[in-house]
């Protein structure tokens, strides 16, 4: 075998005699390549008029100076809209289902003569936590998803990447980050997957932990909530257009900080130079419905449903179980509540929305039932099914405006959820990256929640 | 870069293959090509799998798997990255030019965008210079029809002397003829002959210089036109790696031989 | 560097050239050259990003972008 070495070394050692008498070896190599390759397609390809003027006239639009960035906002703001106010009714309707449905249960359980406590669990933690995942989280993923594959498979994104890769650049990230984080509005752990594009690990690290700035579909529940909320303390009547028009400022604040993070991080924790960046543009193409639809619903309805039952179900009954053991006068969900408080009420908040944040590490879609069953107090997920009644509880619970404001800041900001988290540690294969992960976005959250809070309070606005 | 075979978990990937789970796999079948060709549309065409797809580079899953059964026999197929190239030493590229160099597919279909032919004729050219078992699998002429453009592939096939395929994956045509040609080429008893690629005068001599050599190292394992060239190249790891697989061999060997002896005893 | 030669980056929009030399090194040299930029390759011009950097251009029927930290390594005489 060593004699095998030996030959082999050899061997290498003749090449690099030879080598550097040829001088740039590779050069050669790829230039006889690609002129083969001219001679063969001039053998057999012809061309009669060429047909990509269209192409190059939606991209003279797609990335004009006029109307470049409008048109991705305003995109950005249709997609929202739509995913917004198509979801509405499904919910509604899949809400009335399933909790139709829970009271058959509770029936059964009393006719079965199971215990309160055993009721308690499985019914009014475990199911409803799963049912109101499934009906407040299934239909916006439903349409978000066939909407954002279809800008995909389109050939647009690319096009995104292009008009700001600048302005990553500027940010010491990679223009492919845009790709990155657009995936990241679907799902974060999808997100970081995606991040394998960028192929320098410096820009690829800076792109994963930031990704937590675009806010995936869990959380848009959460901030439809609070903006329809934050609304109505200044617009009697909800407003979709409103509420929509606001998430996207969200959205855009997220994107801002996103590069002042990565800026930040490309100074300190993660310096280095710009990478190469080569980005194709291809040829839009019109895709096909009938196949994206099937595939982006049944992967994404499958994908939703398993997360359902796997994270927000046992959630769901770990919540019941702590608002209904007491300690003293007062359950264990009350007194996390009570340490809380000091610390929610500095960021704008209180201890029971810090208190549901962190219970809501597994998914982040039950950070809102968690909460008004913190207020409720009743030991249930109760449905409000009206904007008005969650406001009132809220209201009755000390909310001012000011509130729903820093949960949105705080939601779009903290934390990733455990998926992501975990995707993160997959990804990168190592515990201090995915720790930094969590506490840079939640220490951003703090930050940004403080200063508001104080400013508005010391303008006395609140 | 110092990516290795071992680093890139291409040996790993490979045990997996050959154990695998389920059925018995009766070839493996590599699918390559540049980003941005429909190459992941392909791939779900013939597995039936959900695998996602999207219009822009670097989309695909590293190294996805799935199988199909044609004509009695259970075929793997592999979804190599989308590579522009396989001299380059990113990690994709790395990946897929291992895989198609360790991992001896029986089969490799090269994934070409027919409105584009040009370009991605590069990565078909530097695929047959590793195995001549490869494919050409002409996609999107769906695309090339609606731009006009007009693709000659019997000349294309009478040039290359590999098969060509014309496909327009989406509408899942031509994928019955992949499928044929797949099998004819993966369960061949000749070896196919593709035209040997001929670079300049100083690059030829070159190759000439120390083919022999190569050749008599590799043990007709691997194609030593192709390997004397990344070594012109300068390319130490393929070196290497060629090195330990050849060790690996001759282990495996002399275990087996091993093994042989020992029954013949029994008897 | 004779004057009807200049960096890729220079090329006007909707103007061609053709590929002189590729400067830079390593990776990055070997990505531009993969891409098809080999000399005698006819690049065209086609468009910039609204913020003015990178450049989209046609090279062997593909359109690539490329900031201009790329494209200033690479040397073309202008076809026109």
């Amino acid at each position: 075998m060593n004699n095998l070495e030996i030959e082999f070394n050899q061997l290498v050692g003749k090449a690099q005699t030879v080598r550097n008498r040829l001088g740039a070896v590779r050069d050669q190599i790829v230039k006889g390549l690609y002129q083969q390759a001219q001679y063969i397609a001039g053998e057999v390809v012809k061309t009669h008029d060429r047909r990509d003027d269209l192409d190059r006239k939606i991209d003279n639009i797609v990335t004009s100076k006029f109307f470049g960035y409008p048109l991705m906002i305003a995109l950005l703001s249709l997609v929202f809209w739509i995913t917004i106010t198509g979801a509405n009714y499904p919910s509604a309707m899949l809400a009335d289902l399933l909790f139709a449905f829970q009271d058959r249960l509770t029936a059964f359980f009393q006719w079965a003569g199971a215990p309160d406590w055993l009721h308690g669990v499985l019914v009014l933690g475990l199911y409803q936590g799963l049912a109101w995942v499934v009906s407040v989280m299934l239909p916006p993923m439903a349409i978000f998803f066939p909407l954002f594959t279809f800008l995909e498979d389109l050939g647009y994104l690319p096009r995104v990447a292009f008009n700001l890769d600048k302005l990553f650049k500027k940010a010491g990230a990679h223009g492919k980050q845009v790709l990155t984080m657009c995936m990241g509005f679907g799902c974060n752990a999808a997100g970081v997957i995606a991040c394998r594009i960028i192929e320098s690990p410096r820009e690829r690290l800076i792109a994963m932990l930031t990704n937590n700035f675009v806010p995936c579909n869990g959380r848009f529940p959460t901030l439809i909530a609070m903006a329809a909320v934050l609304m109505g303390a200044f617009v009697s009547g909800y407003n979709s257009f409103a509420a929509s028009t606001l998430v996207a400022a969200v959205v855009v604040f997220g994107i801002l900080v996103t590069l002042a993070v990565s800026w930040v991080l490309s100074k300190t924790m993660l310096k280095g130079v710009p990478s190469t960046f080569t980005l194709e543009l291809p040829p839009y193409r019109w895709p096909k419905i009938g196949t994206l639809l099937i595939r982006s619903i049944l992967d994404r309805t499958l994908f939703v449903l398993m997360r359902a039952v796997i994270v927000a179900a046992p959630a769901g009954a770990v919540t019941w179980i702590l608002a209904n053991i007491h300690i003293g006068d007062l359950s264990i969900l009350a007194h996390f509540a009570g340490w809380l408080q000091g610390f929610g009420h500095l960021i704008g908040l209180d201890g029971y929305i810090v208190m549901a944040f962190i219970l809501g590490l597994p998914a982040n879609e039950i950070v809102v039932p968690i909460l008004i069953m913190g207020y409720l107090s009743k030991g249930a997920m109760l449905e409000l099914d009206s904007i008005e009644a969650l406001r009132q509880v809220l209201i009755n619970n000390g909310w001012t405006w000011l509130t729903p404001l820093n949960m949105i800041l705080f939601s779009l900001l903290h934390f990733p959820c455990a998926t992501t988290l975990l995707t993160i540690r997959q990804e990168t294969q190592s515990t201090k990256w995915t720790l930094l992960s969590a506490l840079i976005p939640t220490a951003v959250a703090i930050v940004v929640c403080f200063v508001v809070t104080q400013l508005v309070r010391g303008l006395g606005l609140v | 870069m110092g990516l290795t075979a071992q680093s890139t978990g291409i040996y790993a990937f490979l045990e997996e293959l050959k154990c695998g789970s389920g059925a018995q796999t009766n070839a493996v079948i590599a699918l390559a090509g540049n980003p941005n060709t429909g190459k992941s549309t392909v791939f779900n065409g013939l597995t039936g799998l959900k695998q996602h797809t999207g219009n822009w580079p670097g989309k695909t899953v590293i190294l996805a798997k799935g199988n199909y059964q044609y004509k009695k026999k259970n075929i793997t197929l592999v979804d190599l990255p989308g590579t522009y190239s396989l001299l380059a030493n990113s990690a994709d590229e790395q990946v897929a030019r291992d895989f198609i160099c360790f991992g001896d597919p029986d089969a490799t279909v090269v994934v070409a965008d027919s409105t584009c032919l040009e370009r991605n004729l590069n990565l078909v050219l530097q695929v047959m210079e590793i195995t001549p078992k490869t494919i050409l699998c002409v996609n999107l002429i769906d695309e090339a029809k609606r731009k006009k453009i007009e693709i000659d592939c019997t000349k294309l096939e009478e040039i290359l002397g590999i098969p060509v395929v014309p496909t327009a994956a989406r509408d899942k045509v031509g994928l019955k003829d992949l499928k044929e040609t797949i099998h004819k080429i993966a369960f061949a008893k000749k070896i196919p002959q593709p035209k040997q690629l001929a670079y300049n005068q100083d690059i030829e001599a070159a190759i000439y210089e120390i083919q022999q050599e190569v050749e008599r190292l590799l043990q007709g394992r691997f194609n030593s036109r192709w390997v004397a060239m990344r070594l012109l190249d300068g390319d130490t790891t393929i070196i290497k790696e060629i090195l330990s697989y050849l060790q690996r061999m001759k282990m495996d060997q002399e275990e087996g031989l091993g093994k042989c002896l020992e029954v013949e005893c029994c008897e | 560097m004779s004057v009807a030669e200049f960096e890729l980056t220079r090329l006007p929009m909707g103007k061609t050239a053709q590929v002189i030399g590729v400067g830079a090194d390593g990776l990055t040299r070997n990505r531009l050259l993969d891409l098809g930029l080999v000399p005698s390759t006819i690049v065209e011009a086609i468009r910039k990003s609204p913020a003015g950097d990178p450049i989209a251009y046609k090279i062997r029927g593909a359109i690539i972008a490329l900031r201009a930290e790329e494209s200033n390594q690479i040397t073309v005489r202008p076809i026109y």
